[in-house]
């Protein structure tokens, strides 16, 4: 199995769907901070092409708010492909984001439990 | 109305208004909210992948005691009822999902989807009525204008989370209207905040809880109001000029619990 077929069964998503209209894309409340865009997630999956996606900070920039998901005409779901290329990246071995000791040093006190475990699921193993 | 409470770790912590008031509005307005014995944290994000099961499992045991209970479980925490709601769908609705969480729980009986994820404002709207909510209101918030922040987690996905229509909602208004007050209508209200990147970038978070803030606060908002502890955080980072509050408060204020 190649890495896109891997996407492909993790993230549940069709790609031949997309019509290119960059709809959600232009959605993305991320798209300044993101190198690659949702769109290019969804094009770039399509040819195969997720190395440089995996080390993109784009999957780090996602918010899962799913205004993607909810506003693509064709029901293609680009946050998923996102999400699934994200833990590719961080479940090898020593490839988490975020480490445990890196947290006390970007603690804010009045930042809010959900915060920290919701970055730790998002960028760790 | 016994409901089973599912409160989350940022309620016990940051949020202990949220719990507080909320748990004093549902006893005032007859119900009662029995928070569950054994609950964990939900994780604070659903991880969207066919291949995710162990970080599914705190809400699974949750979803399994409150239906040992027969009783519906109730959130306040967007976050919360986001995971909880989206991982009872999948239960429900994945055979391969629950077989292989099943063999991880090994539960008694296995989860029928008795047992239903409830928000609490959605408790407001189809439990007690809003018309009804209104009979009760002894402190209307009469001409004062409040913006509604509805936020992604709660409307999102709308197939799943089934709560309102999400380009267009209205539930949050609805209730602005039974306390006695003025929605104020803005372009911002179910944008994302920035969420948890506020952890990582927190100049990224400002800039889009600006952008929110500052829309609420041009329609002319004298509060915002959340149910989300991320949300409420990130619009105060935003240092607008109005008030970010949660719902709950309001509604305490409004049944006359709570001083204003
Ligand atoms: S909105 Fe949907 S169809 Fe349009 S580019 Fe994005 S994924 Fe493709
Ligand atoms: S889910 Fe991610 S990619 Fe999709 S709109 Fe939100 S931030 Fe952008
Ligand atoms: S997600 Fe945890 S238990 Fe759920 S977010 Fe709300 S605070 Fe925590
Ligand atoms: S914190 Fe932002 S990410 Fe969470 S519900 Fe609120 S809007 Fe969405």
């Amino acid at each position: 199995m190649d890495l896109k077929e891997q996407v492909l069964i993790m993230s549940g998503v069709d790609v031949r769907k997309c019509m290119a209209c960059g709809k959600c894309s232009g959605a993305c409340p991320s798209y300044n901070e993101m190198d690659y865009h949702p769109h290019q997630f969804v094009s770039m999956v399509k040819k195969g092409n997720i190395e440089p996606l995996m080390k993109s900070e784009s999957v780090y920039k996602c918010l899962t708010c799913y205004a993607c998901i909810e506003r693509c005409p064709r029901g293609v779901e680009p946050a998923k492909l996102i999400e699934a290329i994200r833990l590719l990246a961080v479940r090898p071995q020593g490839s988490n984001h975020i480490k445990a000791d890196d947290i006390p040093s970007l603690l804010d006190p009045e930042l809010p439990q959900q915060a920290i475990v919701t970055a730790f699921r998002k960028y760790s193993k | 109305m016994t409901y089973s409470y599912y409160p989350g770790c940022t309620l016990k912590t940051k949020a202990k208004e949220l719990d507080r008031s909320a748990r004093l509005c549902a006893e005032a307005l007859g119900a009662n909210l029995r928070e569950l014995d054994n609950w964990q944290c939900c994780g604070g994000a659903y991880t969207a992948s066919s291949d995710e099961i162990a970080t599914k499992l705190s809400s699974v045991r949750a979803l399994l005691e409150a239906e040992s209970r027969e009783e519906d479980i109730i959130t306040l925490c967007s976050a919360c009822h986001n995971v909880l709601k989206r991982v009872r769908n999948d239960l429900t609705n994945d055979a391969n999902f629950a077989f292989k969480v099943n063999n991880y729980v090994k539960p008694e009986k296995p989860f029928e989807g008795k047992t239903k994820v409830i928000h609490f404002l959605e408790f407001l709207r189809d439990e007690i009525g809003f018309d009804n909510l209104r009979e009760k209101v002894v402190n209307p918030f009469t001409g004062k204008k409040i913006a509604a922040y509805y936020g992604c987690l709660l409307l999102r996905p709308s197939g799943v989370m089934d709560m309102d229509d999400p380009e267009n909602p209205k539930i949050l208004e609805d209730f602005i209207r039974a306390i006695g007050g003025e929605p104020v209508m803005y372009p911002y209200r179910n944008e994302c905040c920035g969420g948890y990147v506020a952890l990582e970038d927190k100049s990224a978070t400002v800039k889009k809880s600006e952008k929110i803030v500052a829309s609420a606060d041009g329609f002319g908002a004298d509060i915002i109001i959340t149910a989300c502890p991320l949300c409420l955080y990130n619009l105060e980072s935003a240092k607008g000029e109005s008030e970010v509050k949660y719902f709950t408060e309001l509604l305490a204020v409004a049944l006359g619990i709570k001083e204003a």
